[in-house]
C-alpha cells in the first residue's frame, strides 16, 4: 500500500460537501401556468443527498466509494467531477478526467473513427491529439476491422469495449469512475483489471464508485462507505465490504421459532433457535467465504434424552444440501440431558460455501443413525455467504496449484 | 472508525486547483471552440449521412420557399410592382432575405430544445454548458454559408457586379449572428423552466417573418403602415439586417437601412436590442448553467 509523504499534496481534497436537491412537489414548467397563477407558491421538498462529506484522496491512491443505491455515491462523484455544484469546497491536484458512465456521447449513427475523435474532444483533448490516439484506442478495443462501421451495427460487447477504450485514452492523473468494471466478457474484464493495475502502478489516482465488494477489496487501497448521504466509514476496504454487506442484509437476524418450522419428530425435544457466527464469535447475517464459521442450534428437552444426535443440512436456494455436518459420524455419545434442560450444539467448519443464500435444516434425533426424529427444524432462518468471484461450483475449496514441465522442472509462476 | 478531524484548509495553493461546479464558460476557450465546432460539424455530417444528394437538401428548403414566393409575388400578387426602382433585383433580394431569415429561424428554433436534448451529456460530462446552444448556432452558420453561395450566384446571374459595399457583409452577418446567439442562449435557458416556449417561439418566428423585409420590401411597408407600427417595425434588428443586406449586397437602388429608416439615430434601438439580447442571454444562461444538470 503506497503511502505518500506528508508534504506531498493530496490528489483530491474534499471539505464540507453538502448537496441538497430541492424537488418541487408539483412541477410547474409552462409559461402559461406562471402567467395564470403568478402568486401560486409551489411547495418544495428538500432532499439531502450528501451531508458534510470531508475526506482526502492521496496521490497515487486507488480509492473506493461504496454504498447502497441512493446512498449518494454517484452524487458525490458528480460533485467531484464538477457536474453538480456544491456548497462545500473541493480541490484537485493534477489533470482529472471523469467517466460517470461508459459511452456517454457516443453516437450510434457515426463510425468508430468519428466517435473516438469526438469523444476525445469532449474529454478535453485537442482534435489533433484525439486523432493521434485513435489507433491505440482501436487496438485496445480490438476493433481494428470495424473502424468504419457505424456504432449502431456494433454488438453490445463491441460497444462496451470501444467505450471503455475511449475512456482510458485520456492521459489524466486523476480518474473518476462510476461502476465501469461491470462490463464485457471475462476476457475483456481481465483486460480492464490489467489496465487498472497498471494505472495503479504508474501512480495514477483513481476514485471508483461501486457496489461490487469483490472489486473494491481487490483493487482499492482505501475506501469509504456512504449511507443516506453520510460517510459512515472510511479506511480499510475489507471493513467497508463487511459493513456494506451488513447494511444490505440487515443486522444479525435470528430464527424466530415458529410452529411451522418444526415437524417430523415425536416432540420430546425441540430446536428452539439456530444462528451462525463468524470467526470472531459475532452473529452475522452475511459471512465471508473461507473463514471458519460456527452454526449453533439451541435445543430444549421436554423429557430426559440420552445421546441425541444432531445433524445440520445446509441447503442452498434450490433446497439442495450442500454441506451436511452431524454428530452421527464420530460422536456416538453426545451427553445425557434432563427434562427442562437447554443445550446448544455448535458446529464449526471452514466456510467453503459458494456465495449465495443458505438456510440450515436441523434434525434432532434419538440415539442411533439419526432417523428416529425428536424434532426437525426448518425455520425461516437463512444466512448469506458473501463473495463475488464465484467460479460456479456449489462449494469453493482452498486449492494449491502446481505445474511441472515435461523436463521435470516446476513452473515457478504457479508455486507461490 | 470514522475519519479523524481533517485539517481545515487555509490557502488554495497548497491544496491545488479548486473545483467549481458546472458553468456556462470555464475559461478554456480552445476547448470551448473545439467542442462547439466539432459538435456542429458532427451534426452537420449526420444530417446528410447516407443521402445521395447530401448537402443539396439543405439548399432545397429556402429555394422552394423562394420559388413559391417569387412566383406568387411577381406573377400573381403583384405586391411588388415590377416597374419600381431596382425591381429587376427582386428575386435576388427575396432569396437573400429568405436565406437570412432561415438562418435566424433555424438557429433560434433549433436551440430552444438543445440543452434538454443533450441531457445525457449535461448530466454525465463536465464541459462548458454554453457549448450546446453555440454549437446549434454554428451548425446553422454552416447552412448560412452554403446558402449564401447560392445567393451570390443568383445575384451575379441577375446582373449585379461586385461592389465595394460587399465589405459591409461581414458586419451585417455579425449583427445577425450576435442577435441569433443571444436569443438562442435566452431560449435554451428558458425552455428548461418553461416547456411551452417551443410552440410560442414558432408563432413568434411566424410574426418575425412577416415583420421583416423578406417578401415585401421596406419601401412598400412604409406606404401602408401607420407611424406607430412603422416605428415598431423599424426597431427590429432583423428588419435592419435585411434592409442593409439588400442595399449592400444587391443594389444601391434599395436605400440603406439608416437612410430608409430616417437616419443613424434610428439605428440605436435595433443595435441596442442586439447587444442587450446578447448580454441578457449570456447572463441568464450563465445563471442557469450551474443547475441544469440537476433540474433536467
Amino acid at each position: 500500500m503506497p503511502r505518500s509523504s506528508q508534504t506531498e499534496p493530496s490528489a483530491l481534497v474534499i471539505r464540507d460537501v453538502n448537496k441538497t436537491f430541492v424537488v418541487p412537489e408539483q412541477h410547474v414548467d409552462t409559461l402559461k401556468e406562471r402567467l395564470l397563477h403568478p402568486r401560486r407558491r409551489v411547495n418544495k421538498r428538500s432532499f439531502p443527498a450528501l451531508r458534510d462529506i470531508s475526506f482526502d484522496v492521496r496521490a497515487g491512491e486507488f480509492f473506493g466509494i461504496a454504498g447502497r443505491n441512493g446512498s449518494g455515491k454517484s452524487t458525490l462523484l458528480k460533485c467531484i467531477a464538477g457536474i453538480y455544484g456544491t456548497d462545500g469546497r473541493i480541490w484537485r491536484n493534477g489533470r482529472m478526467s471523469t467517466f460517470i458512465e461508459l459511452g456517454v456521447g457516443l453516437n450510434a449513427e457515426l463510425a468508430a473513427r468519428e466517435n473516438v475523435v469526438m469523444n476525445g474532444i469532449m474529454m478535453g483533448l485537442s482534435p489533433k491529439e484525439a486523432r493521434r490516439r485513435f489507433q491505440s484506442v482501436i487496438e485496445f478495443a480490438e476493433l481494428e476491422e470495424f473502424t468504419d462501421l457505424k456504432l449502431k451495427n456494433y454488438s453490445s460487447g463491441m460497444h462496451v469495449r470501444l467505450a471503455f477504450a475511449i475512456s482510458i485514452q485520456v492521459d489524466a492523473d486523476i480518474l473518476l469512475l462510476d461502476e465501469v468494471l461491470a462490463v464485457g466478457d471475462a476476457a475483456f474484464q481481465q483486460k480492464c483489471f490489467d489496465v487498472f493495475n497498471d494505472m495503479r502502478d504508474r501512480g495514477k489516482t483513481i476514485v471508483f464508485v461501486t457496489h461490487d465488494m469483490g472489486t473494491l477489496r481487490r483493487f482499492c487501497h482505501r475506501a469509504m462507505l456512504l449511507e443516506q448521504g453520510e460517510m459512515v466509514y472510511i479506511g480499510d476496504p475489507e471493513q467497508v465490504g463487511d459493513r456494506y454487506l451488513e447494511l444490505n442484509f440487515g443486522r444479525a437476524p435470528e430464527a424466530a421459532v415458529n410452529a411451522q418450522g418444526h415437524g417430523g419428530g415425536d416432540g420430546e425435544a425441540r430446536v428452539t433457535q439456530v444462528w451462525v457466527e463468524d470467526e470472531a464469535g459475532e452473529r452475522k447475517p452475511a459471512l465471508p467465504q473461507h473463514q471458519r464459521i460456527t452454526l449453533h442450534a439451541r435445543v430444549h428437552f421436554m423429557v430426559d434424552v440420552d445421546d441425541p444426535s444432531v445433524s445440520v443440512y445446509i441447503l442452498n436456494e434450490e433446497h439442495k444440501a450442500v454441506v451436511v455436518v452431524s454428530t452421527t459420524r464420530d460422536h456416538e455419545h453426545t451427553g445425557s440431558f434432563r427434562t427442562g434442560e437447554d443445550a446448544t450444539f455448535s458446529f464449526t467448519f471452514q466456510n467453503v460455501l459458494a456465495p449465495g443464500r443458505y438456510s440450515p435444516m436441523v434434525n434432532l434425533a434419538h440415539r442411533g443413525a439419526g432417523v428416529d426424529l425428536l424434532d426437525q427444524f426448518r425455520g425461516e432462518f437463512s444466512f448469506v455467504v458473501s463473495g463475488t468471484d464465484a467460479l460456479g461450483g456449489l462449494v469453493d475449496v482452498p486449492v494449491e496449484i502446481a505445474a511441472k514441465r515435461s523436463d521435470g522442472f516446476v513452473v515457478p509462476e504457479l508455486t507461490s | 472508525m470514522s475519519a479523524t478531524a481533517l485539517p481545515s484548509p487555509t490557502s488554495d495553493e497548497v491544496l491545488g486547483e479548486p473545483i467549481q461546479g458546472p458553468r456556462a464558460l470555464t475559461g478554456d476557450w480552445r476547448r470551448f471552440w473545439h467542442l462547439s465546432f466539432n459538435i456542429a460539424k458532427t451534426d452537420w455530417k449526420l444530417r446528410f449521412y447516407g443521402s445521395a444528394l447530401g448537402v443539396v437538401w439543405q439548399l432545397v428548403r429556402p429555394l422552394m420557399l423562394f420559388g413559391v414566393l417569387y412566383v406568387f409575388f411577381t406573377k400573381i400578387g403583384h405586391v411588388n410592382s415590377t416597374t419600381g426602382v431596382g425591381s429587376q433585383y427582386y428575386g435576388a433580394q427575396l432569396l437573400g432575405s429568405i436565406v437570412l431569415f432561415t438562418f435566424w429561424a433555424e438557429s433560434t428554433a433549433g436551440s430552444v430544445r438543445c440543452v434538454v436534448d443533450h441531457e445525457a451529456l449535461v448530466r454525465k460530462i463536465q464541459f462548458p454548458r454554453l457549448v450546446i446552444p453555440m454549437s446549434v448556432v454554428m451548425f446553422t452558420m454552416f447552412n448560412l454559408a452554403l446558402n449564401l453561395i447560392v445567393v451570390l450566384i443568383f445575384t451575379l446571374a441577375s446582373g449585379v457586379r461586385p461592389m465595394a459595399s460587399w465589405v459591409e457583409l461581414p458586419l451585417i452577418l455579425l449583427m445577425l449572428g450576435v442577435f441569433a446567439a443571444g436569443t438562442s442562449m435566452l431560449l435554451s435557458a428558458a425552455f428548461i423552466y418553461f416547456r411551452d416556449i417551443q410552440p410560442i417561439w414558432d408563432v413568434v418566428n411566424q410574426i418575425v417573418f412577416y415583420a421583416s423585409p423578406v417578401m415585401i420590401s421596406y419601401a412598400t411597408v412604409q406606404l401602408h403602415l401607420s407611424r406607430t407600427l412603422l416605428h415598431i417595425y423599424e426597431m427590429s434588428p432583423l428588419a435592419v439586417v435585411m434592409q442593409q443586406f439588400r442595399h449592400a449586397m444587391i443594389t444601391h437602388g434599395t436605400p440603406s437601412a439608416p437612410n430608409a429608416m430616417g437616419g443613424w439615430s434610428h439605428m440605436v434601438i435595433p443595435v441596442g436590442i442586439v447587444i442587450i439580447t446578447f448580454v441578457a442571454g449570456f447572463y441568464v444562461f450563465n445563471r442557469v448553467a450551474p443547475k441544469v444538470a440537476e433540474i433536467l
